[in-house]
């Protein structure tokens, strides 16, 4: 599989389950889940196809993982910046959550998926 | 006139030496003897190089034994693999005797370096690499016959290479002088024929029945000869003693077709992935599972964790 379709299924898969994490770890959010839901879910596919792609550029798995964890923060941080309906930010809450999930696709796009076939050499072309 | 028991061992050795004035080599002392004769380290004047030069034991006339040689020389000249020894020239001597020019290896048997402190996965790449010459033999129809770790050869380099296909089995060929059926079909061995080494012949080969030896008879030796790398160390896993009882099977049918698919099954071992010669239990798959991919499911239980304890104290 295509390392940026691996890192978006991922990065999907694990979006779904932090947005529906909120049922439990905030049940106040109840009313708005479908639409937590949705954004986690959007933002990991975004970061899982930023990482992936990273990996078809660069074979190196503590590169990988770097570069998920700093994507996986950056786009936590931007959902954390947003304030809920209450005027309360979840820095903590959403921006861990991110970088696990950076680390995870950056780990597993490094490690599996098929890399990018190689280009002709210049002078053969 | 009286000779000491050295001068007539010296006299002996030197009357045993071949004749290889007036051709290109220039012997220069034994390194090994075999079933059908002798290997020199010679020099080859012509290309100013060491060679490996077998020569026949006896001058006298054996034409079995001469035609069994050059029956090797050509199954090597057939058989251009990184793993199998290139054969340069094949003649007679002007001492009739019958020799076959090779490429010197420089290296140890597979006997004498493998030792309990190798690690197993060293000691199976090198099985691997036996396979694999042995493979491209069997896909040319040709059947080895002699798979034992002394006709294995470690290089310098870790390169691996077999040895010894003087007892080679070659499919029948119309175009070869020596074009009878029965002859080529089976390297002029007649039914009845014990050729190999005892303790890594297959049934089949014990028994001499010719008809009956095919790839599976090298998959046999090639089971004994893992058997082997896997007595030195400490015991072995489940699914590698299940790949040599396969192989091991004494019904040929039930063992590999071939050196590449047992080759290919120590692959799926040395990758983490399930062989084809053993059924594992539900505990057992997820523990090779869990080996194969230990860092990403220790991320994935480290991730739960988190939430788990986000649900906790949150």
């Amino acid at each position: 599989m295509n390392k940026a379709v691996l890192g978006m299924i991922i990065g999907g898969v694990l979006g779904i389950f932090d947005g529906l994490s909120a049922l439990v770890s905030a049940p106040e959010t109840r009313p708005m889940i479908t639409g937590i839901v949705i954004g986690s879910t959007f933002k990991g596919i975004i970061a899982g196809l930023l990482i992936g792609w990273f990996a078809r550029k660069v074979d190196s798995l503590a590169a990988g993982i770097v570069f998920g964890l700093a994507v996986g923060l950056l786009l936590a941080f931007l959902v954390a910046a947003m304030p809920s309906a209450t005027g309360e930010h979840y820095y903590w809450e959403i921006m861990l959550p991110g970088a696990f999930v950076g680390i995870i696709v950056g780990y597993a796009t490094q490690r599996y998926g098929r890399p990018a076939t190689g280009r002709a050499h210049p002078g053969l072309s | 006139m009286w000779l000491s028991d050295g001068t007539v061992a010296h006299l002996r050795a030197v009357a045993d030496m071949p004749d290889s004035a007036g051709t290109r080599y220039r012997i220069l002392e034994p390194v090994g003897r075999g079933g059908m004769g002798v290997v020199y380290r010679a020099e080859d004047a012509a290309l100013d190089r060491e060679v490996a030069l077998k020569v026949l034991r006896t001058p006298e006339v054996q034409p079995d034994l001469a035609a069994r040689m050059l029956d090797e020389a050509r199954i090597l000249a057939r058989l251009e693999h990184p793993g199998i020894v290139p054969v340069y020239d094949a003649g007679t001597l002007p001492d009739g005797r019958v020799y076959c020019a090779m490429k010197l290896v420089r290296g140890r048997r597979l006997d004498e370096i493998v030792t309990p402190d190798t690690p197993l996965t060293e000691r199976l790449r090198i099985f691997r690499r036996v396979c694999e010459p042995v493979a491209f033999a069997h896909a040319h129809g040709v059947v080895h016959r002699d798979l034992k770790p002394a006709n294995i050869m470690v290089g310098e380099f870790g390169e691996v290479l077999v040895m010894d296909w003087g007892v080679a089995k070659q499919p029948a060929r119309a175009d070869t002088p020596h074009g009878s059926p029965a002859h080529t079909a089976t390297a002029g061995t007649l039914h009845g024929t014990r050729l190999g080494t005892p303790g890594w012949m297959a049934p089949e080969q014990e028994r001499g029945d010719v008809d009956a030896m095919d790839a599976r008879t090298d998959v046999y030796a090639l089971g004994r000869i893992l058997r082997f790398l896997l007595d030195i160390g400490r015991a072995a896993p489940r699914p590698l003693r299940a790949i040599c009882e396969r192989a091991l099977s004494s019904d040929p049918a039930t063992r590999y077709d071939d050196a590449e698919q047992l080759g290919r099954d120590v692959d799926r071992y040395l990758a983490g992935a399930a062989v084809d010669a053993y059924r594992e239990r539900v505990w057992e798959r997820a523990a090779r599972l869990y080996a194969r991919h230990r860092t990403a499911v220790l991320l994935v239980l480290s991730y739960l964790l988190m939430r788990i304890l986000f649900i906790a104290f949150g």
